[in-house]
């Protein structure tokens, strides 16, 4: 049985029961993280904040949003935009934080494959990074459709109709999801409760496990050191700070990623007051027109890659259809990063700039992403959808080919060298 | 410096994909058109000087105020709106500031032949005529009369249009504004009793429908057009609605450049009527995060002076 004493201080009656001196030092000042790091690290605070942003303004929006395709329109357009007060911050706040998100989500990822932080260990902070992704995706894709404007309803019409392309189940799906034939007022009503309910408790829960995550295997480095966390701790206490490898989280990490925060947020605030068109499409202030197709259906920009991967693949292949082959394609597109830490067969933990091959992957990647964002908005007519095919399949072949390849390679280079 | 590196690339590919689906997919998703320069050059001008005061009456003659009112000179629609779009098809604009809103040319060629000046020739001929007449004059030499006509309706129009006169007179039997309570049969009084609403709504229905008919669609309700389409987009398009979307059911409105610009001022009070708010808040807000960066790096400096 613990021992109670009597208090001299609220602290110390909250600290008996709550431990909350050895709470601090577990979170937060003997959390240790490697000193030689740079801003890249500090995207996951980054995130963190976006994730409040979006939840705050998502808890203001909710007390006038009515999921209801005759009043959603107007409760947005009208109540929130005009008649609450700060309503239109809060809805531009949401709507920009929840594309940038997306950017810093991007390159938390890239990061995380540039210095190979998903492997020797760190599979778990890996895969439960990519759960955050596809719930994020979930999220972004069930919020896009609640303000009931044209891409609002024909984005949902395209993207649940795909499901009619799995076999078998498929069109009982498609209606089992839209719960109704087409997009209507029930789709509307439980994307809603998605978006504010069951998708926001699943990512808090996978926040959770992500931090949890890494706590044993510790962050990387830009090296790709081997770091003895608890001799370089001891350092560290013991007040060789400038020689020890560690920093604790607080304050020294947490005083950079502050600044960097400082600076990310002049970049969001800029958008959401002056250029924020890219992240609320123009087009969706039109409301919602089932009779009336809009000449050009895309995406949010965050998902146009794996949209163009899907209609990349634009001609049947002998019996399989051009829709079946894009399908599988963008199946496979949509799941492929979760196999990272197996699809890279080499053991080396090392920044790509050291692992040769690697190295050139990594931006044919990068580049091959962003041109199958790109192309993946524009119309897919002529060259463009050859560019499109070329650069899906390139796509398809550096996750499957290439990089298991250029791995193994490597994995035998240093097996030698070992 | 390498921190500065990175960041250089960080910016560089989001610049590019940025420049990729933004502005580089936009130009290729739609068609280019050239700027609206409101000359409308496919009108002939009259070349001759009106005279307002023989201008009056001639207009008291000429059969206009049959159909429109013209309220600023004390003379009331013959016909409430849903009548007059059952006759009509859709209720004939009051004229008070008719000479201010509409290109003087432009004018003279509607009072002529409205629906050539329109670009409807397509849909109207002998079989089925324009609901409002061609002018073929009173006697005189027909020219110098629709310029007397066009004089006259120029020395009553007021210097300046508020920017919700002009969006009434000139869209508003086509365009609800819903946002700002206007509706195609006029604004949405005060209801106290149900039925009062349910009498206004029917007759709006009507209106619609009659609407419907004449034009072979209902156009839409513009509140958020300023959001959806752009200060640009809607300057071109009122100028000459084919020449952007083919085949619109819009006819050419014919406005001055400076009414185009009232009408938009208006659309953006009602669409964007937080823009004032936006414009004077972001600074402040800015300001805040600038001076957070700072705080945030003097902090990093002092904390980070040991570990180095
Ligand atoms: C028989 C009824 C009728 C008469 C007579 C008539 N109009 Fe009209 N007028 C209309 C209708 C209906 C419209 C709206 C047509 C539309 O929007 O398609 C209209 C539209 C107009 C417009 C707006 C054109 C535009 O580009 O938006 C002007 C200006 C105008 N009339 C002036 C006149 C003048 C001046 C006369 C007298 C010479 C006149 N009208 C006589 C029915 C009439
Ligand atoms: C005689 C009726 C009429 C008048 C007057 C009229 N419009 Fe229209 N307008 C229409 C119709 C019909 C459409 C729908 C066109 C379509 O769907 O092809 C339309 C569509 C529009 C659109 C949408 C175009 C798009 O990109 O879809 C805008 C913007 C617009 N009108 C602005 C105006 C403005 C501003 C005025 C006044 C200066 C005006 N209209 C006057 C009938 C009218
Ligand atoms: C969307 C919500 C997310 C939040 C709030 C979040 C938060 C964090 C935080 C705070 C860290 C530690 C500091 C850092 O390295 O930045 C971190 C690390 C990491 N995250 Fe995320 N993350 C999210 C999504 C993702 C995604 C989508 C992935 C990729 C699939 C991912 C993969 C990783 C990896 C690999 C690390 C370890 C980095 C290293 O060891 O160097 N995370 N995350």
């Amino acid at each position: 049985m613990a021992q109670f004493e009597k208090a001299n201080s609220v602290y110390e009656w909250l600290d008996q029961r709550l431990a909350l001196t050895k709470l601090t030092k577990v979170l937060m000042t003997e959390y240790w993280i490697p000193k030689n790091i740079n801003f890249l690290w500090a995207m996951g605070v980054v995130l963190m904040t976006m994730f409040k942003i979006l939840l705050i303004s998502g808890i203001f929006l909710l007390m006038y949003y009515k999921p209801d395709t005759k009043l959603a329109f107007d409760s947005v357009n009208y109540t929130i935009m005009q008649e609450v007060w700060f309503g239109w911050l809060w809805r531009h706040m949401h709507g920009v934080a929840a594309s940038v998100v997306f950017l810093v989500i991007y390159i938390h990822m890239f990061t995380g494959i540039y210095y190979g932080s998903y492997k020797r260990g760190r599979e778990m902070i890996w895969l439960s990074g990519m759960l955050l992704f596809v719930t994020f995706s979930a999220e972004a894709f069930s919020g896009y459709m609640l303000p009931w404007g044209q891409m609002s309803y024909w984005a949902a019409q395209v993207i649940t109709n795909l499901f009619g392309g799995i076999p078998f189940i498929g069109d009982e799906l498609v209606i089992w999801i839209r719960g109704n034939f087409y997009v209507a007022d029930a789709t509307l009503t439980r994307f809603f409760m998605l978006h504010v309910l069951l998708l926001p408790l699943v990512i808090m829960g996978i926040i959770g496990l992500h931090f949890y995550s890494l706590r044993i295997p510790h962050v990387n480095n830009q090296e790709g050191e081997e770091i003895d966390f608890d001799a370089e701790a001891e350092k560290f206490k013991a007040g060789r700070k400038a020689e020890a490898k560690v920093i604790p989280f607080w304050p020294v990490f947490i005083s950079k990623d502050l600044f960097v925060l400082g600076v990310f947020m002049i970049f969001y605030f800029y958008l959401v007051f002056y250029h924020y068109n890219f992240a609320m499409d123009p087009i969706n202030f039109d409301p919602a027109n089932p009779m009336k197709t809009p000449p050009h259906i895309y995406p949010e920009w965050y998902f146009l890659w794996s949209y163009e991967v899907l209609r990349g693949f634009f001609f049947d292949v002998g019996p399989l259809s051009a829709m079946d082959i894009g399908l599988m394609a963008f199946g496979i597109a949509n799941v492929i990063f979760f196999l990272m830490p197996w699809l890279d067969r080499s053991p080396v933990v090392a920044p790509a700039h050291k692992r040769g091959p690697f190295f050139i992957w990594f931006w044919v990647l990068l580049v091959d992403m962003i041109v199958l964002t790109i192309w993946g908005k524009l119309p897919p007519t002529g060259i463009n959808a050859w560019i499109g095919f070329f650069a899906s399949i390139t796509f398809l072949g550096l996750l499957l080919v290439a990089l298991p390849m250029i791995t193994k390679q490597e994995a035998k280079r240093a097996g030698g060298a070992a | 410096m390498r921190e500065l590196k990175i960041l250089g690339v960080v910016i560089l590919f989001t610049l590019i994909t940025y420049w990729g689906v933004e502005p580089f997919a936009h130009s290729q998703m739609h068609a280019h058109h050239e700027p609206a320069t409101f000359k409308y050059e496919d009108i002939t001008p009259l070349g001759k000087k009106g005279n307002p005061q023989r201008g009056a009456e001639i207009f008291a003659n000429a059969g206009c105020t049959g159909c429109h009112s013209v309220k600023s000179q004390n003379l009331p629609a013959p016909m409430d709106p849903v009548a007059a779009s059952a006759s009509y098809g859709v209720n004939p604009p009051d004229l008070s500031d008719a000479g201010a809103l509409y290109d003087p040319k432009y004018l003279a060629a509607v009072i002529k032949n409205p629906a050539h000046a329109m670009k409807l020739d397509h849909k109207f001929n002998e079989n089925r005529p324009f609901p409002m007449p061609n002018f073929y004059g009173v006697g005189g030499d027909l020219d110098q009369e629709v310029a007397d006509i066009v004089a006259y309706l120029q020395s009553i129009a007021p210097k300046e249009v508020e920017p919700k006169e002009a969006f009434v007179n000139a869209c508003g039997r086509c365009h609800d504004m819903k946002y700002d309570n206007w509706y195609v049969i006029g604004p949405k009084p005060k209801m106290d009793t149900e039925l009062e609403e349910a009498q206004f709504n029917l007759k709006h229905a009507e209106y619609q429908e009659n609407l419907k008919k004449y034009l072979g669609t209902n156009p839409p309700d513009l509140s958020m057009y300023i959001r959806s389409r752009g200060h640009e987009y809607i300057r071109d398009f009122i100028e000459d609605p084919q020449k952007i979307l083919h085949g619109t059911a819009m006819p050419r409105v014919g406005l001055t450049e400076e009414a185009t610009e009232k009408v938009v001022t208006y659309m953006e009070n009602v669409g964007d009527r937080k823009k004032e708010k936006r414009e004077s808040l972001g600074p402040l807000v800015l300001l805040y995060f600038i001076i957070f960066a700072l705080l945030a790096y003097a902090w990093k400096q002092k904390v980070w002076r040991d570990v180095h």
